[in-house]
């Protein structure tokens, strides 16, 4: 496969969840990169910090509630959870609105998160 | 970094996010994004500012896809597939903002 | 250089997969390497061969099978994106392959730079 090679992979979400599919799908190449023992951040800015807003119920839309996915990240060692401060605020949310633990970032500290990354992969 | 938009300013935040995130390297607008190139709009002086840190790109056969090819912003620099190949070589890495 | 690619939109939509086309083009042009371009989301839209584009448009998915063979490039469709898409084995257009996406972490890993396309 890819020998010894860890790689930092960040993975930069900008969209909200359910409008489209790109959350859903983002999630699941998330996965995968954790299995193969690369580096994984996640990284919410924009519309993206919706993606982690508690209370979500998909019953009246027929779709699968993805969002207990994010909780179950730190099986599979994906800790490093970040949310763009300006985009959170600008949404009137706090870190006690979101489903998980985050790490909150100015817009400033997360250009410098972009700059250390090997792979950034943006659905 | 190179940071690669494709949104139109008018309906999408990205470029302005992209613009503020960014600590340094370069953008490239490509699509729908090159409109933010152009001169004369309500965005140029927001746009121009962001050369303090930044240097700015258009792919040139978007602009004259969509009749832009006029004036744009002093400082951005027109290239072609080939110089966006260029600019993906030059840099470390490379953020498409979706 | 060694590139990979992903491509997030289908074909005709969204522009996405004409500039990666372009992109690839001038890429090879200039002696890189294309390790693989991996298509999601919609993109696998692109893979199927059941397309049939206008006579005085431009077959999307016809120039990725021709980029392909001439120069020896990975198509890899998405096998979860794409069977939610109806896109299977017996309509695939030639060149391209279905797999996991094990095959797009790969190439973040391997390739020199990851290029994505997509809305």
């Amino acid at each position: 496969m890819s020998g010894d090679t860890i790689k930092k992979f960040l993975f930069v979400n900008r969209k909200a969840p359910y409008g489209t599919v790109y959350a859903l799908e983002s999630l699941e190449v998330v996965l995968i990169t954790a299995a193969f023992d690369q580096d994984v951040s996640l990284a919410f800015l924009d519309d993206g910090v919706y993606q982690l807003k508690k209370g979500q119920n998909t019953k009246g839309i027929e779709m699968k509630n993805f969002s207990l996915t994010y909780r179950a990240l730190e099986g599979y060692d994906i800790e490093k959870l970040f949310v763009e401060k300006e985009a959170m605020e600008a949404r009137g949310l706090t870190k006690e609105d979101l489903l998980v633990d985050v790490t909150v970032l100015d817009r400033q500290a997360m250009g410098q998160l972009m700059d250390d990354q090997d792979v950034i992969l943006s659905f | 970094m190179l940071h690669i938009i494709n949104k139109s300013p008018f309906v999408s935040s990205t470029l302005e996010t992209c613009l503020e995130v960014a600590t340094g390297g370069s953008v490239l607008l490509i699509e729908d994004a090159v409109y933010g190139a152009v001169a004369g709009t309500i965005l140029e002086k927001k746009v121009s500012a962001a050369q303090t840190k930044l240097k700015l790109h258009v792919l040139g056969p978007d602009l004259e896809a969509r009749g832009m090819s006029g004036a744009l912003i002093p400082g951005v620099e027109k290239i072609d597939y080939a110089g966006f190949v260029d600019l993906v070589s030059r840099h470390k890495t490379c953020q498409s903002w979706l | 250089m060694k590139l990979g690619i992903v491509i997030n939109e289908g074909p005709y939509q969204h522009q996405a997969s004409d500039s990666a086309y372009l992109f690839c083009k001038a890429a090879l042009a200039k002696g890189h390497e294309i390790f693989r371009v991996f298509f999601y989301h919609d993109g696998v839209n692109n893979a199927t061969r059941l397309t049939e584009p206008p006579q005085d448009d431009r077959n999307v998915v016809a120039r990725w099978s021709a980029l392909a063979q001439e120069h020896g490039i990975d198509l890899v469709v998405c096998v979860a994106a794409a069977l939610r898409r109806g896109i299977k084995e017996e309509n695939l257009a030639p060149g391209f392959r279905i797999s996991g996406l094990g095959q797009l972490v790969e190439a973040g890993i391997q390739a020199d730079r990851l290029v994505t396309f997509g809305d």
